[in-house]
């Protein structure tokens, strides 16, 4: 049981929480820039050239995109349950709920992982193997220079993500949380749902594409 | 004066070892690595100029030849603009200042501010690698596709020191904000915080939300660079004018990240030195404010001529007159500040007054280039270079040298000496004028940026330029000297030297490693001076003289 006393600059513990929280908040709001621009940049260019980026879109494998999808939804839910049942000083089911979480991010990269190998096999992935097929013109390589960086720099994030969530997995197993403080764990929280609705973003941009009708 | 004593157990002298420094948590102490790390590359960046400024005193360039010129004015704008202009006042002066102007103990994240120090360092030890290692030749904006494609100098080097250097950035200003959010001492309600910190929370604001989509662009150009494809290639359809939007999308906003701060600085030596309030105080907050807001949207104004729709040049424009409309109201108050004070002119309030008239003639020439038909004619011309350097150098360098004398005192405990000091500030004035009031003509008179050589009719105004560039040189190193010289020799300086009003004078100089004994409690509004008989009233309602 570590001691509960707010760091030098702050009043009080709730001023210290709040205070983390905000500064979590205002790093998303960072990170919504950062996406941003990327997506911006995806959107300018299927607007310029949307025949191309449906044909290319065709490629890509939806249902591996949902499973991950779904994965990723439910790791949001276990993350959240281990808030709660901190809340509750059940401490066990706690830890228990942050290594399924950080399960349900390796197992996310994982399908990916297996995706970028599908990828390589139908000759999307540019600069290594990328071929245009029957009626696609180069604009269609740019849909998958998105879809590359855009998803890599997604799994990086998920990646420092699921790291914390292993760290604090073993820091709530050694009862460094406790219904009396747990604010690390609500501001990991906070950016793992944000990583999780970035997904959501990407996949709504990717994988839909030229399969309506 | 009141009674002077030097104070036992100082933030400096709490602790003395080499590790105590590296991996302090003092914002104050913080403060002075950056202010380290900033000052060694305003040299490096100086140094770069002055090959330039050498090169051109001879129209046949040969001092340099083509390439090396090249590679000399990219690295002075990289190294100036992030690794000096950028974190310049805010991780200096601002790490120093913010808590103790609204009466704090420290910054909210003191281990991400000095994680900052860090990062902002690795990413220097990148940029003196690409240095090192041959340079960069695109110029500090990296325009596609020369840049991808074609430059085969160090172009991923330096882009992935960029993003590197923002995330030093985007932490010290994340921790600003949150700071003033929820650490102010009570009573220091937002319409009592001092402008500095106004114009210190609007620069974050701007860090915060422009930061991160350069991060992405140089990301995607050093992608693009190091693979030899990506999605700016045109033989791909992609769109080099994309990378101009994304990339002015934060390097306009960043001039006002350069700029905010200092407009900060200004206001309180101004007000403190003319012994008056700041005349229209919530005017001033409010248009720092603007400023921070509508300059996300001025951008398009640095690609008129690049192929951008007619339409797109116009709103452009517009919105670029419609920023400078706050920005007139900075300098009307500030002159209406002056207005009946009672004024001194010490070393501060030189570099503050050559901030204001270097500020107005480098906003004023703003609007002749965000003026369409007239921009057509100058831009990429020495025109845009002597408009930019009036703000930045002119402007921002001018109020951080004035910040640093005013508050070095409270820094160091010590004063410099002051008529060293004011010839310093004269000479910048008088320096900085010759070396770039004759650009404005070479431009107008049709003078190209980023020419090694130049047709010989230009040979009298760049001789110029260079002579002034020598003055400015030696006025800038001078400070480096005499505040040196201080930190052994000076007078003790005392809690408050200036009879100032802000918090940060009403605890010791230099402060404790707490900043305050006990936490202040704010009654009154900044600036309570009175220029007729001198008085003032402290931020936490201490009537003086």
């Amino acid at each position: 049981m570590v001691e509960l006393r707010p760091e030098p600059q702050y009043a009080t513990l709730a001023r210290q929480t709040e205070t983390a929280q905000l500064g979590m908040w205002v790093f998303l709001a960072t990170e919504v820039l950062f996406f941003g621009a990327l997506i911006f940049g995806y959107y300018i260019y299927r607007i310029s050239y949307p025949d191309q980026f449906l044909l290319a879109g065709q490629d890509t494998k939806l249902l591996l995109g949902s499973i991950n999808t779904a994965l990723l939804l439910t790791s949001s839910v276990t993350m959240v349950a281990s808030i709660e049942y901190v809340k509750r000083d059940d401490i066990a089911r706690a830890a228990a709920a942050l290594f399924i979480t950080a399960l349900l991010g390796f197992a996310f990269l994982g399908v990916k992982g297996y995706e970028y190998v599908e990828d390589y096999r139908d000759h999307t992935v540019p600069l290594l193997n990328f071929l245009l097929k029957p009626s696609q013109h180069p604009p269609a390589e740019l849909f998958w220079l998105f879809y590359f960086i855009a998803t890599g720099i997604h799994a990086v994030h998920l990646s420092i993500g699921i790291v914390a969530v292993l760290v604090m997995a073993f820091h709530t197993r050694h009862r460094r949380y406790s219904a009396a403080y747990y604010s690390p764990l609500e501001v990991l929280g906070l950016y793992w749902s944000f990583v999780d609705a970035v997904w959501l973003f990407l996949f709504a941009a990717i994988y839909p594409l030229g399969r309506a009708g | 004066m009141t009674a002077i004593a030097e104070p036992v157990d100082s933030y400096l002298t709490a602790e003395s070892t080499i590790a105590s420094w590296l991996l302090t948590k003092d914002h104050k102490r913080i403060a002075l690595l950056f202010f380290a790390s900033v000052t060694a590359f305003f040299f490096v960046g100086g140094f770069a100029a002055t090959l330039i400024r050498l090169n051109l005193i001879n129209p046949s360039g040969t001092l340099l030849g083509p390439d090396l010129y090249n590679r000399m004015f990219t690295m002075h704008g990289i190294v100036m603009v992030w690794f000096f202009l950028i974190p310049s006042i805010p991780a200096t002066l601002g790490n120093f200042l913010v808590p103790l102007m609204i009466g704090a103990r420290d910054l909210a994240f003191p281990r991400l501010n000095l994680a900052s120090w860090y990062v902002f360092n690795i990413s220097g030890a990148m940029a003196i690698y690409f240095i090192v290692a041959g340079g960069v030749d695109t110029g500090w904006t990296f325009y596609t596709p020369y840049s991808t494609l074609f430059s085969n100098s160090h172009v991923m080097a330096a882009a992935l020191a960029v993003f590197v250097n923002g995330f030093s950035t985007i932490m010290t200003a994340l921790n600003f904000v949150v700071t003033i959010h929820r650490l102010r001492a009570p009573g220091m309600t937002w319409f009592r915080l001092p402008l500095f910190i106004w114009s210190i929370y609007a620069t974050s604001i701007v860090m915060l939300l422009a930061t991160p989509v350069l991060a992405m662009t140089v990301l995607l150009i050093a992608l693009e660079h190091g693979l030899g494809i990506g999605i700016f290639d045109p033989a791909l359809g992609g769109d080099p004018l994309l990378f101009q939007h994304m990339f002015w999308f934060y390097s306009h906003p960043a001039v006002y990240i350069m700029i905010l701060p200092a407009m900060g600085v200004a206001s309180e030596l101004i007000s403190c030195f003319a012994r008056r309030p700041v005349f229209g105080y919530k005017g001033m907050a409010y248009a720092v404010m603007a400023i921070a807001i509508i300059g996300f949207f001025v951008w398009g104004h640095h690609m008129f001529v690049a192929g951008i729709s007619t339409f797109a040049g116009v709103m452009f424009s517009f919105m670029s007159f419609i920023v400078a409309v706050p920005s007139a109201i900075k300098v009307f108050n500030w002159t209406a500040t002056l207005h009946r004070g009672s004024i001194s002119f010490d070393a501060p309030m030189l570099y503050a007054l050559s901030f204001i008239g270097l500020f107005t003639i480098g906003g004023l020439t703003g609007l002749n280039l965000a003026t369409l038909p007239i921009d057509v004619h100058v831009t990429g011309t020495y025109f845009v270079i002597a408009h930019f350097h009036y703000i930045m150098v002119g402007g921002t360098v001018s109020a951080f040298f004035g910040g640093l004398h005013y508050w070095w005192p409270k820094i160091t405990g010590r004063l410099y000496p002051e008529m060293w000091a004011r010839a310093a500030a004269i000479l910048t004035f008088l320096g900085f004028n010759v070396t770039f009031f004759p650009q404005f003509i070479l431009g107008y008179l049709g003078m190209p940026r980023r020419y090694y050589a130049y047709p010989p009719e230009f040979q009298v105004w760049n001789v110029l330029s260079s002579a002034g560039a020598s003055i400015l040189a030696i006025a800038y190193v001078m400070p480096l000297v005499y505040l040196g010289w201080s930190l052994l020799w000076g007078k003790q300086a005392g809690a408050n030297p200036w009879g100032a009003t802000g918090l940060e004078w009403r605890t010791t100089s230099p402060p404790p490693e707490h900043n305050f004994d006990r936490t202040p409690v704010v009654t009154e509004a900044p600036y309570r001076y009175n220029p007729e008989d001198g008085s003032y009233v402290t931020q936490d309602g201490v009537a003086n003289g």
